[in-house]
């Protein structure tokens, strides 16, 4: 088994610290629009971060193979292309392959080669598994077995873009201005280890589904205990990671809906529930007794963006920033307000969401957060 | 024939006389009978020979005028035969009986909570403060399904039963009978007070305390004593005990002299008849058996009660409680070797089992790599001294923790060790209603809530230095812990990593 944490860890500390800024935008008609933007107002936000990661993730940027999975993958050498190509020519077929464009940027210093590749399932090799658990099988298989190899994000019509810089240099170095996407997220990172791996930026991803995040979870170790049981490979040793893994196996597998998500990792308090009138209070108290483990305990302000939807949430008490604002179809999610203005002067609402509860932007609606003093519907 | 005593005696008890003012308090409080008042002398006078240190007299006299301590009469030192050695091995010369002992292992083997420090927040996230801020204890004790549904915003699923209690921290099971009614009394009423549990033990339930119903954990051990239907149903949680820390593999017995009045009416056997816990349950002889009396019990209470099953830490700990939760357990209570005893074989008590914190991470461990953690709760008990000792427990994986000798101390005991033989100068193992009625249930109770509430502060307090508000995330949280002086063995199986990484 290769040894990702080495790589991503390289000190081998319990937990790989960092902070960050995050920024997501939305139109909610769909409409696609170009990475300019987001990129100033990642760039706005330039002294959260440190330089030793930056990331955006885009949906709907591949509308030509809606239908395929897109394979981001970053390679540091040929023999670990080699052994991946073999393990994707013999699991999928392969539509296209094609380096990602990328244009010369004075601080992006020796990068790896990043490819992306157009696939399908090879259907008799599924053996029972629907083909996104087949991917995610793959993908891990790739990212712990391959060397000198790391799968940035395996979504369809979707892609992340990240590296070792600030994040609008990494955007101007895989030339993002000429991508349009419906939804764009964006991450400045800010680790306290001073080496960095172009795979441990942000975003996280599995499948379609990303996390930027900024924060610093305490109950990182039980969080990745229970996480553990359901057979997730704890491997980056990052917050985001245990993020990706809880919205993967509490949203995708459980199915449970984006409100109960954040009603388990930013828990109500029991002050409140006990407030509660009887129905909400039984469920908000299974939620705590069953999934107390999955509580994510500690400061953090975090952006999940899946097919049509961006969801920004909080922990319960509200320790990290986050700002959002709706212009017409419009949604933003920034931890300042300054990088919000910068690309949209106007807006017809602005707000500072209450800890834990969620901000959601879906494709053709308008659910914003409900009220703070409502109970959440389901 | 009485052999001949060759004992030095283990405490010297010494007399100011210039303070003594022949109240005779010290006679009366002593129900060993070392103090005497001569009357033609007009003198207390003081056989050294029947102290056992419990320190009554020394802290009753109103004018400080008795020193108890330790005899500096000894054999010759030897490193191998200690004192104590060679005690145990004249007393048994002199009876050839077995060497009794109450309380826990008092031997000098590594406590290991000792061993573990504990983390705290700086810079990269915010401690908090527990005076300000939300900090969150209560917990829930039952088996936890692996994931809900949820329709329309409603709960459909039926968890199984769930115990609120409002700290980590339960009074261990201590019968009537081993304790005093006013002790057992005081630790009901503590706990309703607290919102938490107190455990019968295998004594039955008194009829007085069926009030407190709401609080308590009724135990079925192998003697069965006092268990009915009401029993059962009296309980929030029914625990099945199969073993105990300071005895493992052996059953308990409170001689005839103990079973008066309402002990023999709780115990429902006849006054004056032994009372014999075999050392097996003797219809489990395995694990097949433990499930079917586990639904037996669960039949009993209509599935309304989560069935506990305690047993002893012992070696092969992990795979055993794996085997308990898959035959139905919902809550896994493991005792320590350091957990006390109203009365035990000393050779078993300072020999047998292992550390609860080993236990507890194995356990814990397990049930994680088979995937079945959430289908019980652990109880860890077995020699907690403070709140730090029950936080690391909670960071090794316990959902709550069991105080059995903390609770006694609490209530004045001084760990003599002597709760085996009926007299207990501080009214809580004995039966003597001379002695037991010292015991005030109110002041008691008192004493309980104001040691679980100080504990409950300080493990408030650590939480937020941890940078978490909510217990249920430090919970087998184990990168929250850092071993100190631990071998790489006693490292993996605990689960932690050295200080310094």
């Amino acid at each position: 088994m290769r040894n990702i944490e080495a790589l991503n860890n390289p000190f081998g500390d319990a937990k790989v610290i960092s902070n960050c800024s995050i920024f997501g935008m939305m139109d909610r008609t769909g409409r696609r629009f170009s990475g300019r933007d987001i990129s100033r107002a990642i760039a706005n936000m330039h002294d959260r971060g440190n330089g030793l990661g930056g990331g955006l993730a885009v949906y709907g940027i591949y509308p030509e193979f809606a239908d395929h999975y897109a394979l981001h993958i970053m390679f540091t050498s040929a023999q670990g292309r080699k052994a991946t190509e073999a393990i994707l020519a013999a699991n999928f077929q392969i539509s296209r392959d094609e380096d990602l464009p990328t244009q010369p940027t004075a601080e992006i210093v020796n990068p790896p080669l990043v490819l992306r590749y157009f696939v399908k399932p090879t259907h008799s090799r599924l053996e029972g598994l629907s083909e996104d658990d087949f991917v995610v099988r793959k993908v891990m298989e790739i990212n712990t077995s391959v060397e000198d190899s790391f799968v940035f994000s395996s979504g369809k019509n979707m892609g992340v873009f990240k590296g070792v810089g600030f994040p609008e240099q990494i955007a101007h170095y895989f030339c993002l201005e000429d991508y349009e996407g419906y939804l764009w997220t964006a991450h400045g990172r800010f680790p306290t280890n001073s080496q960095a791996w172009w795979g441990g930026a942000h975003p996280f991803s599995l499948l379609d589904w990303t996390v930027v995040h900024n924060g610093e979870i305490s109950s990182y170790g039980i969080n990745r205990r229970y996480l553990e049981m359901f057979g997730y490979h704890c491997t980056m040793h990052t917050d985001t990671e245990v993020i990706t893994y809880a919205v993967d196996l509490l949203m995708r597998k459980q199915g449970l809906p984006v409100e109960i998500f954040a009603d388990i990792v930013s828990a109500k308090l029991w002050t409140d529930i006990d407030r509660m009138d009887p129905e909400s209070r039984q469920l908000r108290s299974a939620l705590r007794q069953v999934y107390g483990s999955m509580l994510l305990n500690g400061p953090f302000s975090v952006i999940i963006a899946h097919e049509g939807e961006m969801i920004g949430l909080t922990d319960r008490v509200r320790l990290r920033p986050m700002v959002a604002a709706a212009a017409g179809p419009m949604l933003f999610l920034s931890s300042e307000e300054a990088a919000i203005r910068l690309v949209s002067p106007e807006v017809d609402r602005i707000w500072v969401p209450q800890g834990g509860e969620p901000v959601v932007g879906r494709l053709e609606c308008t659910s914003e957060a409900p009220k703070s003093d409502q109970p959440l519907a389901a | 024939m009485a052999l001949a005593c060759f004992k030095l005696p283990e405490f010297l008890v010494e007399r100011d006389y210039d303070k003594c003012i022949n109240c005779r308090v010290c006679e009366r409080q002593c129900g060993w009978e070392v103090h005497s008042y001569d009357e033609e002398v007009d003198k207390m006078f003081a056989d050294t020979e029947k102290c056992v240190g419990c320190q009554r007299c020394a802290v009753m006299c109103p004018t400080g005028a008795l020193v108890i301590s330790p005899h500096p009469g000894r054999y010759r030192e030897h490193g191998n035969w200690t004192q104590e050695h060679l005690r145990d091995a004249i007393r048994q010369s002199e009876t050839g009986g077995v060497v009794l002992a109450g309380s826990g292992n008092d031997k000098d083997y590594p406590v290991y909570w000792d061993k573990l420090l504990l983390n705290a927040s700086q810079v990269t996230n915010p401690s908090i403060d527990p005076l300000r801020e939300p900090m969150e204890l209560r917990t829930y004790l039952g088996a936890k399904p692996e994931s809900i549904e949820v329709r329309d915003g409603k709960l459909v699923s039926q968890l199984p039963p769930q115990v609120q209690v409002e700290t980590p921290i339960l009074f261990s099971a201590l019968s009537y009978g081993a304790i005093s009614f006013q002790a057992q009394e005081a630790l009901a009423r503590a706990a309703a007070e607290l919102g938490i549990l107190y455990n019968t033990g295998e004594g039955g339930l008194h009829h007085d305390l069926y009030r407190y119903r709401g609080n308590t954990i009724v135990q079925v051990a192998s003697g069965r004593f006092g268990v009915d239907p009401d029993y059962l149903n009296a309980a929030r949680i029914v625990e099945i005990k199969i073993g105990q820390g300071a005895k493992p593999g052996i059953g308990g017995h409170l001689p005839g002299e103990k079973v008066v009045g309402e002990v023999s009416v709780t115990r429902m056997i006849p006054a004056g008849t032994d009372a014999i816990s075999p050392a097996p349950q003797h219809d489990i002889y395995s694990i097949e058996d433990l499930s079917m009396l586990i639904y037996a019990l669960k039949e009993a209470t209509n599935y309304q009660k989560p069935v506990s099953v305690k047993i002893a830490a012992v070696h092969n700990v992990a795979a055993i409680a794996t085997g308990m939760v898959r035959a139905g357990a919902d809550i896994i209570a493991l005792d320590g070797f350091r957990g006390g005893t109203g009365a035990a074989p000393k050779i078993i008590r300072d020999n047998v089992g292992i550390p609860i914190e080993f236990a507890l991470a194995a356990v814990d461990t397990r049930l994680r790599q088979e995937g079945i953690r959430n289908r019980a709760s652990i109880i860890a008990g077995g020699g907690f001294r403070n709140s730090a000792d029950v936080i690391k427990a909670i960071a090794l994986g316990a959902d709550a923790v069991y105080i059995g000798t903390a609770a006694l101390v609490a209530m004045g005991c001084t760990l003599c060790q002597k709760c085996y033989t009926g007299i207990c100068n501080w009214g809580i193992t004995t039966q003597n209603p001379y002695l037991a009625k010292r015991l005030n249930p109110e002041i008691a109770t008192e004493r309980l809530v104001n040691l679980v509430t100080g504990w409950s502060h300080e493990i408030k307090e650590m939480l937020g230095g941890l940078g978490v508000n909510s217990i249920e995330s430090l919970r087998g949280n184990r990168l929250h812990l850092r071993g100190i002086g631990l071998t790489h063995g006693e490292l993996e199986t605990l689960g932690v990593r050295m200080v310094g990484q």
